[in-house]
């Protein structure tokens, strides 16, 4: 009987010492905010373009921690939407876009027809347009993100997004076809 | 010295060399191109920025581009001509893109600049070397192309050990720095002097491939009693690799992801170090370099001394291309080299070779087959990497793993895919798994970056909220305030209080919609009156003075209509200030302008009659007025009124005025004599009226002073203009002291003359 006891108050101490050190850890080491929306904000493209529904990269990445669609963000593309079914291990799903990926462009502003009336100024997320009011406005090319936020506010319409293309500093190799994958004339030559 | 101490390298292959293609002859000098493309980014690193203009002559040597930044180097002009172009121009690259370049068309004469040689370069401190290095745009001609000052800027953390001069040259075909070694090694060796002397290394270490005995006894020779260590080592590709030649002759081995430098190495190429020669030596910045013409399409392969900028055709031309033969061109080597995608790009820094290969010679590659896991590319890889594992990676864009497996080591120099069984072009997977990479995380580095600035501003757009709430609160607070210390002091009015007695007066007088209607038209009409004065005291006309007299109706009748708005509206109020105030104020400016007048006639020294009478005459006026103001003074009832009559007076006055003016312009007009008369009829039936109303009325008829201006005839003008010119003349002679005396008494004479004929005319 007192083996028992014994054996139930050991356990009953055990049990009060986990608790105690669980308890103590749950507001020492309390972590601040939610770790997977960090996570999933990091493999955002932060264009702050609010195309998902939401009013910039971070609030869509609280949303999807949330349980929201992961294929709502077409400047991220497939590339985003792979690196986020990896990570929340879920499947991946074709982006819901009407126009689909588009290739990285940057805003241009017509600058004799630019008036100096500030609003894409106010209407760029990164800050990426200087100039002033009734002053010729422009782009900072290394700063824009491509989200064309400011192409909608601009009463003379003298935005222009134009696309990137290739130069020699972003020009990389293709991949050659994988072994194995051969066209027909190949085909023959290699048997 | 000699030595034979030397290591191995992991892997390595044995490709035919092919070297004897051009080695046999001498160096020979290009022709000098009629037209030079200088793009201006030749090296790794920020491209210069041009600083020259369009259509400027430009002297050979003359710095036509600065180096933008630290890992930079500036661009000279390889020959005197004149910028004919700056913009995009082809670039020897595998993409085919054009790249931004200086376009000088040769004169011809191959002028110099003027050239600043340092022989005592030992006497100049460090840095003053590195900068004349720098400015003489100096980058690795081995092939990579990275701006050599970078390279010999140590780190201060770590000291330069050794010195290793590359002359390995282990690619096939190219003989560039064979026939250097050859035929320039003593520059070679006082390059060596000039970085021994700027890097102070402990040993300076030589590197030979044993395949070029005559550069090898060329440079023995040339070192002489110098302590620079010449090895010579088996050939073997890639043995000239930077990394593979510092384990070849220091057996050490560079860490992965590091730089030679980590380890207290700097290994530089045997054309930079005559380059580092001509620049500290003779001044001369890099504007040419020697580069092997060689392959079975060119009928006389050899090594060229080319202007940098020449265009590829033109060389290939002077080496005896054959079109038809040619199949393939590269520019380097038929290992690591890359396909020119046409033959207008120009030389630039980093071509060591241009290989003009026939189909027989380089074949297109057999297509690839899978791989059998055979293992013979990891036997040949002298980086110690695994190729099959790479390309297994790459094949599955697995990044992570590609980097777990140090595919950044890898140094693409083909040796795997040249041992491949099954012909796979593995280094084509790893250099586009590279481009991956980078695009990648510079992707990432871009996001990272935005998401940074957005942040930013959406702190900033909080902050500036946060302020104008602020504001907005705190000027809410002051009102607040004010309202309540307004409460206070309407519950218990203070006397001296401005505020409330302002607003009590505002109460009190205030003024209906209606009135205040009324008086913005008086003070428009009175604005619209003033205005017509002026222009009527600056040139009078009669159609000014008739609109002047309108006015002064319509400004007189506005008056009236406020004033009795005003009177009907508070008439309890009509004996109280405002209305008495009025008639004070009026009586007051009366008085206050007949004592003025008075006084200006008091002034004048000598009264006639006239003015005599007038004086009086005011001085009764002012009596009157005085009084009046005094009644007004004392009570409303005694202001005085205007009168009934004054309307109908001043009606007979425009009457009469407008008479007047009328008669004026019919005198003007010549008009007829019966016309005339009827006018001045009119004119003296307005006079009548107008007495007739001044008795009428309560004020005192103006005395009517007429100032006989009798008009001026031709005659009399012309005597009266010959008397004052008269006058003129002789005053002039008289100032004139020595003028003659006859001809002054003429001048005289003259004016009594004309006086006299005026005097005779007037009466």
């Amino acid at each position: 009987m007192s083996m028992v006891l014994i054996a139930v108050l050991a356990l009953l101490a055990l049990c009060l010492l986990c608790g105690a050190i669980l308890g103590f850890a749950a507001v020492r080491f309390r972590v601040e905010g939610d770790p997977i929306a960090e996570q999933i904000n990091a493999l955002l493209p932060q264009t702050q373009c609010g195309q998902c529904g939401y009013p910039g990269c971070k609030p869509y990445a609280e949303a999807i921690a949330g349980g929201d669609k992961i294929n709502k963000c077409p400047p991220g593309g497939e590339a985003t939407i792979q690196a986020l079914a990896d990570l929340l291990d879920v499947e991946p799903e074709p982006l819901d876009a009407v126009e689909g990926e588009v290739p990285p462009r940057v805003a241009y502003i017509r600058e004799a027809e630019c008036i100096g009336c500030t609003k894409c100024i106010q209407a760029c997320p990164v800050d990426a347009i200087v100039g002033a009011a009734k002053q010729m406005h422009t782009v900072i090319v290394s700063e824009c993100t491509g989200c064309d936020l400011c192409v909608e506010p601009c009463p003379v319409d003298c935005i222009d997004m134009i696309e990137l293309g290739s130069n020699l500093q972003s020009w990389k190799w293709d991949q050659p076809l994988a072994p194995g994958q051969l066209i027909a004339s190949d085909r023959e030559q290699a048997a | 010295m000699t030595s034979l101490n030397i290591w191995d390298i992991h892997g390595g292959i044995h490709p035919p060399e092919h070297k004897e293609l051009s080695n046999r002859t001498p160096i020979q000098q290009a022709p000098l191109p009629a037209r030079l493309i200088l793009p201006v980014a030749q090296h790794l690193g920020a491209p210069a920025e041009p600083c020259v203009t369009i259509s400027e002559r430009v002297l050979k040597g003359q710095r036509i581009a600065e180096a933008n930044g630290f890992v930079s180097a500036p661009l000279h002009a390889p020959t005197s001509g004149i910028v004919s172009f700056i913009g995009p121009q082809p670039y020897p690259h595998v993409s085919g893109l054009p790249a931004t370049a200086i376009v000088i068309d040769s004169d011809g004469r191959d002028e110099w600049t003027a050239l600043q040689a340092h022989a005592d370069y030992r006497q100049l401190p460090p840095a003053d070397l590195l900068e004349i290095i720098r400015q003489a745009g100096i980058s690795g001609l081995g092939g990579a192309g990275f701006p050599t000052s970078v390279k010999l800027t140590a780190p201060r953390t770590q000291t330069i050990h050794t010195l290793i001069i590359n002359g390995a040259e282990c690619e096939p075909y190219i003989t560039a720095d064979d026939l250097l070694m050859r035929e320039k090694a003593a520059e070679l060796v006082a390059g060596i002097d000039v970085l021994e002397h700027l890097i102070k290394p402990q040993q300076v270490l030589i590197g030979i491939e044993d395949n070029k005995p005559e550069a090898i006894e060329a440079v023995r020779s040339a070192i002489g009693q110098r302590p620079y260590l010449l090895k010579v080592f088996p050939t073997k590709y890639p043995s000239g690799g930077e990394k593979q030649l510092i384990q070849i002759l220091t057996g050490e081995e560079v860490p992965s992801g590091g730089l030679p430098v980590d380890i207290g190495m700097v290994c530089q190429n045997v054309g930079t170090c005559v380059a580092i020669h001509d620049a500290v030596l003779l001044g001369k910045p890099l504007i040419s370099r020697i580069t092997t013409l060689t392959g079975a399409a060119l009928s006389r392969p050899m090594n060229v001394e080319a202007l940098i900028g020449t265009p590829v055709a033109e060389l290939l031309a002077f080496a005896g291309l054959d079109r038809g033969k040619l199949n393939r061109l590269i520019m380097g080597g038929p290992m690591m080299g890359f396909t020119l995608p046409s033959m207008d790009v120009p030389l630039v820094k980093t071509t060591n070779c241009l290989l003009a290969a026939t189909l027989d010679e380089l074949p297109p590659p057999p297509p690839a087959l899978p791989c059998i896991r055979c293992g013979e590319c990891a036997d040949a890889c002298p980086a110690n990497l695994l190729p099959q594992q790479l390309h297994f990676f790459a094949l599955g864009h697995e990044h992570e793993q590609l980097k777990a497996y140090n595919l950044f080591d890898c140094i693409e120099c083909g040796a795997c895919a040249y041992v491949c069984p099954s012909n796979i072009p593995l280094v084509q997977y790893y250099r586009a798994a590279k481009g991956e990479i980078r695009e990648l995380e510079q992707k990432q580095q871009k996001a990272e970056h935005s998401r940074q600035r957005f942040e930013w501003r959406q702190e900033r757009l909080r902050r500036a909220e946060e302020r104008k709430e602020a504001d907005r609160k705190a000027r809410a607070e002051r009102a607040a305030r004010a309202k309540a210390v307004h409460a206070q002091a309407s519950s218990a009015p203070l006397q001296d209080d401005p505020v409330a007695r302002v607003q009590a007066q505002k109460t009190g007088t205030g003024l209906s919609e209606a009135q205040k209607k009324l008086k913005i038209e008086a003070s428009m009409a009175q604005v619209a009156l003033k205005k017509a004065e002026k222009q009527l005291s600056a040139h009078a006309t009669p159609e000014l003075e008739m609109q002047v007299a309108e006015l002064r109706i319509a400004a007189t009748d506005a008056q009236k209509a406020l004033d009795k708005a005003i009177t009907a509206a508070s008439p309890t109020e009509v004996s109280s200030a405002p209305a008495d105030g009025e008639a004070i104020k009026k009586a007051k400016i009366e008085a206050a302008m007949l004592r003025a007048q008075i006084r200006k006639l008091e002034k004048l020294e000598a009264h006639d009659a006239e003015q005599q009478a007038e004086l009086t005459r005011l001085q009764t006026r002012l009596v009157e007025a005085e009084q009046a103001l005094g009644g007004a003074g004392q009570g409303a009832p005694a202001a005085p009124r205007k009168p009934a009559g004054d309307e109908m007076l001043k009606k007979a006055k425009i009457e009469l005025a407008m008479k007047r003016a009328e008669l004026k312009k019919a005198e003007k007009a010549g008009a007829d004599d019966a016309e005339l008369s009827k006018l001045r009829d009119g004119l003296t039936r307005a006079e009548q009226a107008l007495h007739v109303a001044e008795e009428k009325s309560a004020k005192p008829a103006p005395e009517l002073v007429r100032t006989d201006k009798r008009p001026i005839d031709e005659q009399a003008r012309a005597l009266k203009t010959e008397a004052a010119l008269a006058r003129a003349d002789l005053r002039k002679l008289e100032r004139d002291a020595d003028s003659d005396a006859a001809i002054v008494e003429a001048a005289r004479q003259r004016l009594r003359e004309a006086e006299r004929m005026v005097q005779e005319y007037d009466s």
